[in-house]
Parts: structure tokens; C-alpha cells; sequence
């Protein structure tokens, strides 16, 4: 992976820079010293790293406006950061850009159960959102598994996704507004507590715009009240293809449940080693999770294991107590961890349609035989959000390479059935280069010429997104 | 002017000199526009349904009903409830798929499924210059690339003309009940708010006529336990509410005046109702849990300055149809509409 030469001008103009940026700034909100600076040379893409020029930590949105504004003037490229959990790279520093942290702006600003939203500044973790309305029987829905880690800065510009987003959506749909601050220094508000745009959906535009087009520092996200309760079926099958049919059987049915999750051998044994979740030993298991009173949990779960029955599974047990439903769940939501303890590993975020699972699983395998290195899948079955986990050895020179070209592999596969790069973790610089593998000229030009509009000299965060050599003649 | 394909399509806006108006069924159109009439109906056809993916793709001009009686006959069914305001409009065309992308057109269901923008999972469309362009795709989930998806919907065919689109799907409910409250609009809101609050994933909640509606659907073993839940919490019973009617606006339809589609923090419904009366506007459908108002007022009523937050767009009458936007949402919008049409030649006075 490339990254621009940085600009040796600014790099000569540091000391410069870097005093402008405590005026407008108290000093403990400018960090130049390398020591410090190292803790943000990168996010959780941590195979590529480079400490920033500065970091700025505003304290508000004016504090933002004015430091943006600052290096607007300066000629200074920007790159935003919530948690830094980002697994494309989103947040990686270039030498010459400065880092704009929004990990102190956590306040709550409103709670509104009348028309149920909320509004945070956008440091705040995803998780102590649903921890400021959970007392009041609230939640916000989008899940993702870094939730205890991850800003709802990040998620928004990511348009993160979570578990359960086969039923709430993801980040997008739940997101009424926000306020933001662009490159130039403009604070603009867009969206908040009614629904829709009078004119063009320009809050859809900014969710998932990878910290572009502005620096959000607020959000005003919807809650819900939470479901009455929720239990998983597990059910584990002899045939990723079976496993595939059923998943398709249910959906078919008119059955809808809020999370559908597949894990593969390779994961299950993982996990189960990790956490001792009582995960049978199978080549395919579903975790499945419906919600209700227990009746309609009932009700649902019996047109589930009755579909499930028709395809022979090996094992079928349905949760019968909050503790089993939490094991259910334990080997799931540790896989990536499990699997790390094994090897290092990459995890890759193709989409797919779901009608095309047994032939992308059979491509997988193929790929995994050619390069030599093994490959665990765990992923959204419902929508088709694959996860395949290319295990690597970090330390033996070249594995990494290889495992950047499998993984390149892997993902066209799923552009050439019908899917795309990426479901819920983003272009970042990781899969900056495969976009003309989705995307025509013309698609890139245009989605190109919107940052044209929020940032017309490009830079804030200028080398994501976008193959350096469509993007290099904006980027001059 | 009726392309028969993309290409066609693009080529004729690459060489075009004058502005076009485009037309799907010519029945969602609001304001004013100016230009050669160009019709999407030659862009017609199902491109592909996959009902145990829950995805269609259709092209922009295939008739809304093609689209529904295929999704029904498979127990399925467009998430966002898309109304149909011929009978309020006093028009007659065939609706079709893009103008529904096209206008954003969202029923009584937008407060539990999302609206149009959110079961849209892709476009094709022909830009200004006669590009055409992909964004989004067939799957559910693909953040690859910035949304242009959300932006082209609602955007009223300024920003070029749809080609293509593809949706996210919902299995159909078995059943569905409705609990209905007797009771005055300015108590409505707190109903609505109440059974929103409430576990029982309400998909409608509407007042009118002095009757407060709230909707359940799904199994049937659930939607009973769920309508008789709402109904003791609320103080109201299970009946009959004929939501077609309410999604359609039909308590308008063939009455005089002006008709608004206002969007308001839902809480602040009945006091922005109250607040439209006193300049003269004569009745009120709530829906979105008193998050949408339909307003019916005398032609040329100003109802605008009683709106302090969240907009209103007016559907059927003379006047500034889209609400003015605050100035820099006014300058960047007016700036991507430039990128995406530089000579305006889409449509060129809608939209402000
Ligand atoms: C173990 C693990 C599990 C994960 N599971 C999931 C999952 O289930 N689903 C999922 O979708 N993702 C998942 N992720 C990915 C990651 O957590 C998400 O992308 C998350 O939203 C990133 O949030 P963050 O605050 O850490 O953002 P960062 O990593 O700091 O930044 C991410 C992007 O957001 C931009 N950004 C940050 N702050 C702002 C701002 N204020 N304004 C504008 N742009 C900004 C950055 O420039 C960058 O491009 C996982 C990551 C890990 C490490």
C-alpha cells in the first residue's frame, strides 16, 4: 500500500504550524511531541503506521471550527479520528497532516424519550449511547462489534453496521442529524428532530463519506424502546451449502429475525477453544436471534427450527435462559479474538448477494488453496456482509504481501457476483486501490467532484477513498 | 422524447442545447419546471428479483403496480409504503418506480421501516453531461464509495435522470391490527409517543378525524398479543382503519385548496397544527406519530412562518413548493447540483 510522498514544505513549516495551532488552541489540545504523537500513527489497520505532523484534541465544535479553519489557511491536510478502531486505515495519519481527535467531546446534549432521539457530541462510544438511555428501557440499535471502543464519529463516517441490522438498519437509517464543521471552518447543521430533508439528502451524503466532506462533532441518533426480549437459536450444520439453503428457507418464509450470523469450522474451533462456548464441532453454524414477548419468541423460533429440521442439521438447541443465550453469543462476539490468538489475521468485508454464498465459500477455498494460507468465515448471513479472516504470519517477510493479494482476490470475487468491497468497514487506504474494480471513471469523477464541493482544495483526509491515481490531479 | 435504453438516454443529454422535464407517470410532479418532455416509460422491466435475498432491481420507468403485484404474489413487499396522491392531485398517469425514488415517496410505515432513501440499496442514472453512472448495488449492505444513493433520492430528477434502481425488501406480514383511540388531536401526540415507547413495534401511528391509529404487523400469534397489549396500555380498542386511505391522503382528495406536507418534531404536531390554523388552514391528517403533517388550506395560505423546525414542501397548489433552506445547506446544495448538472438542463426549475 502506497501513501502520497508527504509535503516536505509543511514538514519544514512544523514549528510554524504548530504555533499557530496553540493559538487558537489551549495547549494541552496540541500534541507535537513524537512520543505523544506515536499513539496515533495508526488505527486498527496496524500494519501500516506514520505518526502525524500534530494532533489537535478540540473541546467543542467552535474549538474545531478554529483549528480547522487554521490549517485551512496553512495549507494543512487533516485527518479526523474518533476511537481509531477503524480496519481500513480510515484514521491513518500521512506525516503531514495533523490529527483532529474528537475523544473529548462525550457529552450528552439532549435525551428526548417523547420523540425518541438522543443527541451526542460525536466522541462518545457507541455503547454509552445505549448506556444514556438503557435505564429508560432505550437503546440504540446499530451494534457493531468494537462497541465498547468506537465513537459515533466513526460510525457515521464509516456507516458502521452491527449484528442486528438485519432488522434496524444500519448506521444511516438510524442517524436524524448532525453538526458539523467543514474544511474551511463553516460550523453547518443538517437533519435533527423530524424526519427527512426538504431539499437533497445531504445527511445521507455525509454518513459513510469516511471523514471527507466535514469533521462531525454532534449527532442526533434515533433510539428505540427496547424489545420485550430476545433468545438465539443455534443450529449447526454438515454443509456451508446447507447451511446457505436454510438461511435462504427462512428468509423466504416471511420470517425475519434480527440477527443471522455464520461461522465457518475454522472460527467455530477457534472460538470455541477461546471461550468454551459449547460450540458443536460442524462445518457451518447459524446463530439465529429473534425478539419479542416470549410467546412471539416462540411463535418464531418454531417456524425457524421447523425450516432448520427440513435441512438435517447436525445440532439444533435453542437458548432456554438468558445464561445459555449469552453463550450463544460468547463465541460470536470473540471470533476475531479467537482467531488472533492463532495467527494474525486480516479481516476482509465484502458484500454479497446471499443467493451467491455456496459459490463465493467454493471460490474462498480455491483462493486459500492457491496462496497457501488458511481462511475462516464469520459473517452477516442475512445481508450477505461476508468476514473472511486470512490468517498470516506477521514476522515471515513476504506473508503480509501475500496475504494483501489474496485478500484483493477475495474481494473482486465478491464485485464479480454481484456484491461489493466493502459492507460496513470502509474504503479507508486499504481497499482505496480496488475501487476501480467496482467503480467506472465516471463513478469515481462524480463521487470525487461532491468532495470537490465540501472541500475543494482536499485536505481533509485527502488520500482515503480513492485510487491516488484517480484522485492525485484534485490532491496537487 | 422516450429513450428506449441507457445509452440512448446518455447520448441524447450529451447533445442536448435545451433543458428536458422528465416524466415517469407524470403523477408526483410538484413545482414548476420548463424543458422538452422526456419519458422514462421506454426504461421499463423487473431486472431481477431475488425473494430469499429480499432484493429487486427494476428499471425507473416499470410501473410502481408491476412492481407490487410481483412482490405480493411472493408474500413480500416495498418496505417504505409508497403513497399514491393521484386522487389528491387530480392526476391520472401510471406511477412508476423512478418517481417514487425520484420524489422519496414514503407512507405510514417511514416511522418503523424507513423511508424510501432507506430501502434504495442502489441507482444507475444519466448525469447532466449524459454520463452514466453506478452507485450502490444489489446488496444490503455497501458502504464502498460515498452514498449517492440517499442524495439521488428525493432529489426530484435534478440531478440526473434514474435509470436504474435497486431495493431492499420485507416478507409481507401475515396480519396486521390497528388500535384505535377516540380522542382530540391535542392529546394525540402523547398517545403516539406512548405507543412508540411502548416494546410492540408499532408501524403506523396516525390521528385523524378525531381518531388515534396505531398500527401492528407481523405473525399472527404476535399481532394479536400485541394489539391487545397496546390497547390496554393506551385505553383503546382493536378496529378497523383503512390505511391505504390514510397513506393516500384521501380525506383531501376533491376538496379545494392547497395541500402541505409538513415534517415537524413529531411532539411539536398538534401545536404546529394549532399554530397553521390561525393562519387559516382548515384540516389535518397526522401520521408519523404527529412527525408528518398533511395540511389542507385556502389556495395561496402562507403557512411557512409557523414552521420553526423541520420543513414543508407544498404538494398541490401555487407557490414556493420546497422549503428554503438555511443558507449553507442552500450554497452546498446548489454547488453539487452544479457538479451533477452543470448546464441545467434536468429539470432546471424545480428544486428552488
Ligand atoms: C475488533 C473490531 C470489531 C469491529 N467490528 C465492526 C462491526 O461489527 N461493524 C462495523 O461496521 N465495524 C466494525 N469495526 C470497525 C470500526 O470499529 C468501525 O469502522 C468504527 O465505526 C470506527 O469508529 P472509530 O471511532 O474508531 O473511528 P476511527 O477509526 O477513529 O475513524 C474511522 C473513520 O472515521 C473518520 N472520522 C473519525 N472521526 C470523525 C469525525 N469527527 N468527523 C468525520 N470523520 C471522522 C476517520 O477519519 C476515519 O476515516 C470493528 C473494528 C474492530 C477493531
Amino acid at each position: 500500500m502506497q501513501m502520497p510522498k508527504p509535503n516536505a514544505e509543511i514538514l519544514a513549516r512544523k514549528a510554524e504550524i504548530v504555533a499557530r495551532l496553540r493559538q487558537v488552541l489551549p495547549a494541552s489540545a496540541v500534541i507535537d511531541d513524537p512520543f505523544e504523537t506515536k499513539a496515533y500513527e495508526c488505527d486498527a489497520l496496524s500494519a501500516y503506521r506514520c505518526p502525524p505532523l500534530a494532533v489537535v484534541l478540540p473541546a467543542s465544535t467552535e474549538e474545531t471550527a478554529a483549528v480547522l479553519q487554521a490549517c485551512h489557511s496553512m495549507g494543512v491536510p487533516v485527518v479526523p479520528r474518533g476511537s481509531g478502531t477503524s480496519l481500513a486505515g480510515g484514521a491513518l495519519p500521512t506525516e503531514d497532516s495533523v490529527i483532529l481527535g474528537v475523544a473529548r467531546l462525550t457529552q450528552v446534549l439532549e435525551t428526548d424519550y417523547k420523540n425518541r432521539f438522543i443527541t451526542v457530541q460525536a466522541g462518545r462510544t457507541n455503547l454509552s449511547v445505549t448506556g444514556a438511555v438503557e435505564t429508560n428501557g432505550f437503546f440504540y440499535a446499530p451494534d457493531p462489534s468494537s462497541q465498547l471502543a468506537c465513537a459515533i464519529a466513526g460510525n457515521i463516517a464509516m456507516n458502521s453496521g452491527g449484528a442486528h441490522c438485519l432488522k434496524y438498519g444500519v448506521t444511516t437509517n438510524n442517524l436524524l442529524g448532525v453538526k458539523m464543521v467543514t474544511m474551511g471552518g463553516e460550523i453547518i447543521e443538517i437533519g435533527g428532530a423530524h424526519l427527512d430533508a426538504a431539499g437533497y439528502d445531504l445527511l445521507g451524503l455525509i454518513c459513510g463519506s469516511e471523514g471527507q466532506l466535514g469533521v462531525v462533532t454532534e449527532a442526533t441518533l434515533r433510539i428505540l424502546a427496547k424489545p420485550e426480549g430476545a433468545r438465539p437459536v443455534l443450529i449447526g450444520f454438515d454443509s456451508n451449502e446447507v447451511a446457505g439453503a436454510c438461511v435462504a428457507d427462512i428468509i423466504r418464509a416471511g420470517v425475519l429475525p434480527v440477527a443471522i450470523e455464520f461461522m465457518d469450522r475454522p472460527v467455530i474451533r477457534a472460538a470455541e477453544k477461546f471461550t468454551h462456548a459449547g460450540y458443536p464441532d460442524v462445518e457451518a453454524l447459524l446463530i439465529i436471534e429473534v425478539e419479542g414477548s416470549e410467546a412471539e419468541i416462540a411463535e418464531q423460533l418454531g417456524k425457524i427450527t421447523k425450516i432448520a429440521r427440513r435441512h438435517n442439521p447436525v445440532e439444533l438447541r435453542e437458548s432456554q435462559s438468558a445464561e445459555e443465550s449469552a453463550n450463544i453469543w460468547k463465541g460470536r462476539k470473540a471470533a476475531f479474538g479467537a482467531m488472533g490468538q492463532i495467527n494474525d489475521y486480516m479481516c476482509l468485508d465484502g458484500t454479497i448477494p446471499v443467493s451467491k454464498l455456496p459459490e463465493t465459500l467454493r471460490g474462498i477455498t480455491a483462493l486459500s488453496k492457491q496462496y497457501g494460507l488458511d481462511v475462516g468465515n464469520v459473517f452477516h448471513a442475512g445481508d450477505g456482509n461476508m468476514h473472511p479472516l486470512i490468517l498470516y504470519d506477521a514476522n515471515k517477510p513476504g506473508d503480509l504481501e501475500k496475504c494483501e493479494d489474496m485478500g484483493a482476490d477475495i474481494l473482486k470475487l465478491c464485485v464479480e457476483v454481484g456484491g461489493c468491497l466493502t459492507g460496513e468497514h470502509g474504503v479507508g487506504v486499504e481497499k482505496r486501490e480496488l475501487m476501480h474494480s467496482q467503480f467506472g471513471t465516471d463513478d469515481l469523477d462524480i463521487q470525487m467532484a461532491v468532495k470537490d464541493v465540501f472541500d475543494p482544495k482536499w485536505l481533509l483526509n485527502p488520500a482515503k477513498v480513492f485510487p491516488l491515481d484517480a484522485s492525485e490531479g484534485r490532491r496537487q | 422524447m422516450t429513450p428506449t435504453s441507457e445509452a440512448e438516454l446518455g447520448e441524447m443529454i450529451a447533445s442536448a442545447k435545451a433543458p428536458f422535464e422528465i416524466i415517469g407517470g407524470g403523477t408526483r410532479q410538484i413545482g414548476s419546471t420548463e424543458g422538452a418532455p422526456l419519458h422514462t416509460s421506454g426504461l421499463s422491466g423487473i431486472r431481477l428479483y431475488e425473494p430469499e435475498a429480499l432484493t429487486l432491481v427494476a428499471q425507473a420507468g416499470t410501473p410502481l403496480a408491476e412492481i407490487e403485484s410481483l412482490l405480493a404474489e411472493n408474500n413480500q413487499r416495498l418496505p417504505f409504503e409508497p403513497y399514491d396522491l393521484r386522487a389528491l392531485q387530480g392526476t391520472t398517469g401510471t406511477p412508476t418506480i423512478g418517481g417514487v425514488v425520484a420524489t422519496n415517496a414514503s407512507g405510514p410505515r417511514r416511522i418503523q421501516a424507513g423511508a424510501c432513501r432507506d430501502s434504495l440499496i442502489g441507482v444507475r442514472f444519466v448525469d447532466g453531461l449524459g454520463r452514466i453512472i453506478k452507485n450502490g448495488g444489489r446488496v444490503m449492505k455497501n458502504v464502498t464509495g460515498y452514498d449517492l444513493v440517499k442524495l439521488l433520492a428525493g432529489s426530484h430528477g435534478t440531478l440526473g435522470v434514474l435509470t436504474e434502481v435497486s431495493f431492499k425488501l420485507l416478507p409481507a406480514p401475515q396480519a396486521t391490527a390497528t388500535v384505535l383511540v377516540q380522542e382530540a388531536a391535542a392529546t394525540s401526540a402523547a398517545t403516539m409517543a406512548k405507543a412508540m415507547a411502548s416494546p410492540y413495534d408499532v408501524s403506523g401511528a396516525a390521528h385523524v378525524g378525531g381518531v388515534t391509529a396505531l398500527r401492528v404487523e407481523g405473525l399472527e400469534g404476535s399481532v394479536a398479543y400485541r394489539g391487545k397489549a397496546l390497547a390496554s396500555l393506551l385505553g383503546g380498542e382493536v378496529g378497523l382503519f383503512d390505511w391505504v386511505a390514510q397513506r393516500d391522503v384521501q380525506a383531501f382528495a376533491g376538496r379545494e385548496g392547497d395541500v402541505w406536507r409538513i415534517s415537524v418534531k413529531p411532539s411539536d404536531g398538534p401545536t404546529t397544527a394549532e399554530a397553521l390554523r390561525k393562519l387559516g388552514a382548515q384540516d389535518v391528517v397526522f401520521d408519523w406519530a404527529g412527525g408528518l403533517l398533511w395540511m389542507l388550506a385556502p389556495k395561496g395560505t402562507i403557512l411557512r412562518p409557523a414552521i420553526t423546525a423541520g420543513h414543508a414542501t407544498l404538494i398541490r397548489g401555487e407557490g414556493q413548493t420546497f422549503q428554503p433552506e438555511p443558507a449553507p445547506i442552500a450554497t452546498l446544495s446548489a454547488a453539487l447540483r452544479q457538479k451533477f448538472d452543470p448546464r441545467a438542463l434536468l429539470n432546471p426549475k424545480r428544486m428552488g
